[in-house]
């Protein structure tokens, strides 16, 4: 069980002047750039969690002159709204992280990818891409940043199928290897951040590797900024340490009556009340990308899951079999044991099929739906069936 | 070299091979449904699933690129329970109503549910949420969206193959399908009809329109006198659905099973093909007049092929403003159909109201050609029925004939006769060198200067080919050709014709006569030919195809003895009065969308 208590940190959303944090970091090398994010044990916020500085440390080795640094801004995890609230808030912040990140891999251009339902925020974000723009000039540093929007599609999110969007293609995934940072976008190498870990590079150059460090756990450094929904009298946006126990997140937000908690959006794990103390909001335990929805027990889980297979089958891009028909499959089959046209026993071979999903799947969609259906299944099967 | 191993065996294979080619390399099949060896690298159907000790997901064979030190099983349990799971899904998704499809026996994902035992499978049955229609507007292809597994083989071929795009992925998750632009019928969009997706499809989803039915009703009827004409490709194809291997010519063969099915006269496209050269070499040689003496700047130049109607409404949707320079030539299968209701009715004293005309073709696009109003010169339709190479081998097999065994027969008299100009129509390049063996023999008395007649340098497989022919001592009449270098370009595929013919537009390409086929490789890898096909078989086809053309004792379309005739007692000359109204045609503008 964790010792640390749910501790709230102030980094991702506090005010800072970026062109004294860009002129300190235009002084370092691309290398110390690098191994200062290494160091910090920085990892993707968007959910998979790679070691953000290797993935610099990769783009950064690959020879030639056109690279590219995207920011993944397509939030569209359900219960997931953290990212809107950073580029709404402090926008100067994300620009600053995508040029420090140009500084250390040698980029000249990069390109936000943002979710096409938050448009509203294009007028805000252009203004105040012409003041960074102009500082960059100011500053002498060759970076100019693109907006891109979305259309709507979940699956743009996937980093691949985000790049096909951006070169005007339909979104659906690629085979990798390649990694985006040997052939990423226009299949030149291209490091893609998150929205809230390209804040992060920022706050590690102004406080120091250390710092972020020594907040989290080992396998989860530093804090994390939470979407915090569903049965919860205090829902919103809260940056907290990592290596808290659901127990105690829950202790803080639930309402007294939490059955489960969905960590991580529809991709992620559903844990029940009684793994809420063994259970570790991080990598070590269940990863998040910020999504945390709390149920009480007023909620039919075959509703939730339901709802998250729904989203399933709607959202794949529909290019693999796995994720296109085991969705349709997975969804069907759970209607069809609620009404008694299959037996209970019929849980168990979706069950199977979910395991079969998450390792033929072409990409992390089709991956991660097996996470939903088995941990919710698994944890509430008299739900589903009757 | 990367060293792996697989299944335990050691293998040693070049960076960047795939890991179901090392495979491969050691015997071991990986199946696959979505890959195929003409397109690119897709990884959607996870059927070629492998695992790669220490790996957590499993690996697309025909996507991973090798690496060193790593450790593949092909048939492990996790690999084996995936690959089950992989089928039932597709076949869940799949109006699996076998015994009444067309490709009923010649389906890849039929041969993998067998394969892999899934009678019991216990999935749920999802076509029934599907609202699906079958496609059938288009004359050449039927498009029935219930039977597809979206591997995209189509959308490739489409899209990189053929540079058409006319089918696209629409849609996604459960409602994602392989639609057209607006989802309008495949009738009503810039489909050419190649046929090239049907070749690559592994389900029946996407099949020719057949007219099997009303062949036989023809044949059957005592009262029509029913002519078969055969395309150059067919012979060098046929037998590959009939028990042979790639690359057999099955000429004699073919003309006696055409005979035991019941055609009244069983006659030949390359007859026509020879014809073809006579009228498109003549009309290359007025234009060429036309410009250089006559300094006529309104001559349509270069030239370019008209055999092929894949090529055809392709340039008439993609490069309108190219129309002028294709040839006025009707392509080989309506030259005879037109002359098959005219010429051999009145030669044979039949009444052409009776008469049936059927080619069998390895295209799907001339089913289309067939279809369209100026294909009516005779005062008839023209062509009647077209069936492909496939269609023919159905027929065959309908008619309790054992192909292998057939004695070979000739063709009938009265178009008949070929030479192997007409013959190697059906090769990428074929046109080129059957006209230039022509043209150079009229300008200058001589025969082409290359061993043998054959002119290797339009012959291969490269997608865009160039080259020339310096015209020196001409006859009288051709003096002002003195001195020209001919220039020519062929290419194949319409990814190719694309490319060829933006480079003209954009002057980067300066030729006189250009030679286009729509399908890789020319008709013998057409969209109607056996399936499978591919770069390797194509290569087999097109040996065979130069084989039977060496083999012939007459090798040059105006040294055909019945063309000759023809002129004598019917056309007159080429490009003459009659020539015209039967042998030529005009094309239009299409929209784009």
């Amino acid at each position: 069980m964790s010792k640390i208590p749910v501790q709230r940190v102030d980094l991702i959303f506090e005010k800072i002047t970026c062109k004294e944090i860009f002129e300190k970091v235009l002084q370092s090398k691309p290398e110390e750039i690098i191994q200062s994010v290494i160091d910090s044990g920085l990892k993707g916020r968007g959910g998979a969690g790679f070691p953000t500085g290797l993935k610099w440390q990769f783009a950064a080795r690959e020879k030639g002159a056109d690279k590219y640094i995207v920011c993944n801004a397509d939030e569209g995890e359900p219960g997931t709204f953290k990212d809107r609230e950073i580029l709404d808030e402090v926008p100067e912040k994300v620009f600053c992280g995508m040029a420090i990140a140009s500084l250390a891999i040698g980029a000249k251009i990069g390109y936000i990818y943002l979710r096409g339902e938050y448009k509203f925020l294009v007028p805000k974000l252009e203004n105040k891409l012409a003041e960074f723009q102009q500082l960059m000039q100011d500053l002498g540093h060759d970076f100019r940043i693109e907006l891109r929007l979305g259309s709507g599609a979940y699956i743009c999110g996937e980093e691949s199928a985000l790049f096909e969007s951006i070169e005007g293609r339909r979104g659906e995934p690629r085979n990798k290897p390649p990694y985006p940072t040997k052939s990423g976008l226009f299949h030149k190498p291209t490091c893609i951040n998150n929205v809230e870990t390209l804040v992060y590079t920022v706050m590690i150059q102004k406080y120091g590797a250390m710092h972020f460090r020594e907040l989290g756990t080992k396998d989860s450094r530093g804090s994390k900024v939470f979407s915090v929904s569903g049965d919860t009298p205090t829902a919103g946006i809260y940056e907290l340490e990592l290596g808290m126990s659901v127990r105690e997140f829950v202790d803080v937000f639930g309402d007294g009556d939490t059955k489960a908690v969905q960590v991580g959006g529809a991709a992620g794990f559903c844990v029940p009340r009684k793994r809420f103390d063994e259970t570790i909001i991080g990598f070590e335990g269940v990863p998040t990308g910020g999504s945390m929805k709390l149920f009480n027990s007023s909620r039919s889980m075959y509703n939730v899951l339901h709802n998250y297979l729904d989203f399933f089958a709607e959202e794949s891009c529909g290019q693999c079999t796995p994720c296109r028909v085991g969705c349709q499959q997975l969804l069907k089959g759970i209607e069809a044991v609620k009404k008694g046209e299959k037996s209970h026993k019929y849980l168990d071979e979706l069950v199977k099929l979910a395991a079969t999903m998450k390792i033929a799947a072409k990409c992390g969609l089709g991956q991660s739906v097996g996470n939903a259906f088995s941990s919710i299944v698994e944890n509430f099967k008299e739900e589903i069936i009757y | 070299m990367v060293k792996l191993s697989i299944n335990g065996l050691l293998v040693e294979v070049p960076e960047g091979t795939t890991i179901l080619d090392a495979a491969k390399k050691l015997n071991f099949r990986i199946p696959v449904l979505c890959h195929h060896d003409d397109l690119c690298v897709a990884g959607n159907c996870r059927v070629c699933v492998v695992e790669q000790l220490g790996g957590k997901a499993l690996l697309a064979a025909c996507a991973t690129p090798v690496a060193e030190g790593m450790q593949i099983l092909t048939n492990s349990l996790k690999v084996r329970t995936a690959r089950k799971h992989v089928i039932e899904l597709l076949l869940s998704e799949h109006n699996a109503d076998c015994t009444k499809c067309y490709k009923n026996g010649n389906c890849e994902l039929q041969d993998l549910s067998n394969e892999f035992s899934v009678g019991d499978h216990i999935l749920l049955d999802l076509i029934k949420h599907k609202d699906y229609t079958i496609d059938r507007f288009s004359p050449s292809i039927q498009k029935d969206d219930s039977k597809c597994i979206r591997c995209q083989r189509c959308v490739r071929t489409c899209e990189q193959l053929q540079g058409v795009n006319a089918l696209c992925v629409a849609f996604k998750g459960a409602e994602q399908k392989i639609s057209t632009f607006y989802n309008h019928s495949m009738a009503e969009v810039i489909c050419t009809n190649c046929g090239q997706c049907i070749n690559r499809c592994p389900t029946g989803a996407l099949v020719e329109r057949t007219y099997l039915d009303e062949v036989w009703d023809a044949i059957l009827d005592p009262e029509k006198h029913v002519v078969v004409q055969t395309a150059p490709a067919v012979r060098v194809g046929l037998g590959e659905d009939l028990g042979l291997v790639p690359g057999e010519r099955v000429t004699g063969k073919m003309v006696a099973a055409l005979k035991r099915l019941g055609f009244d006269a069983v006659l030949d496209t390359d007859f026509t093909a020879d014809l073809t050269i006579m009228e498109e070499g003549t009309e290359l040689l007025t234009r060429l007049k036309k410009a250089l003496v006559d300094k006529d700047k309104n001559v349509a130049l270069p030239m370019t092929t008209s055999c092929s109607p894949g090529w055809v409404k392709f340039i008439e949707h993609t490069f309108p403003e190219f129309l002028p320079n294709v040839s006025t030539c009707k392509s080989p299968q309506q030259m005879f159909g037109a002359l098959a209701k005219t010429y051999y009715a009145q030669t044979r004293e039949l009444d052409p109201k009776k008469i049936v005309t059927v080619s069998i073709m390895p295209c799907t696009a001339k089913k289309y050609e067939a279809d369209r109003p100026e294909m009516r010169s005779s005062g008839f339709k023209d062509v009647d029925y077209v069936i492909t190479t496939r269609e023919l081998a159905r027929m065959v097999r309908q008619a309790g004939i054992d192909f292998t065994l057939l004695k070979e027969d000739k063709f009938d008299k009265l178009m008949g006769k070929s030479t192997g100009a007409g013959v190697i129509f059906g090769a990428t390049g074929g046109v080129m060198e059957a006209a230039l063996r022509t043209a150079y023999e009229i300008i200058t008395g001589r025969e082409v200067p290359f061993e043998n007649l054959n002119i290797m340098p339009v012959r291969g497989f490269e997608g865009i080919r160039q080259a020339s022919v310096k015209i020196e001592g001409c006859l009288e009449d051709w003096k002002f050709l003195e001195g020209v270098e001919l220039k020519c370009a062929v290419a194949h595929g319409l990814s190719n014709a694309r490319e060829l013919m933006q480079a003209v537009k954009d002057g980067k390409i300066n030729v006189h006569f250009i030679e286009i086929m729509a399908c890789p490789g020319g008709c013998l890898g057409g969209g109607g030919q056996p399936i499978p096909t591919n770069q390797e078989i194509r290569e087999k086809r097109a040996a065979a195809i130069y084989s039977e053309d060496m083999n012939l004792p007459l090798r040059k379309s105006h040294e055909n003895p019945e063309v000759q005739l023809l002129y004598r007692e019917f056309l007159g000359e080429p490009l003459g009065h009659k020539s015209h109204e039967l042998l030529h045609t005009h094309y239009k503008e299409r929209e784009r969308f």
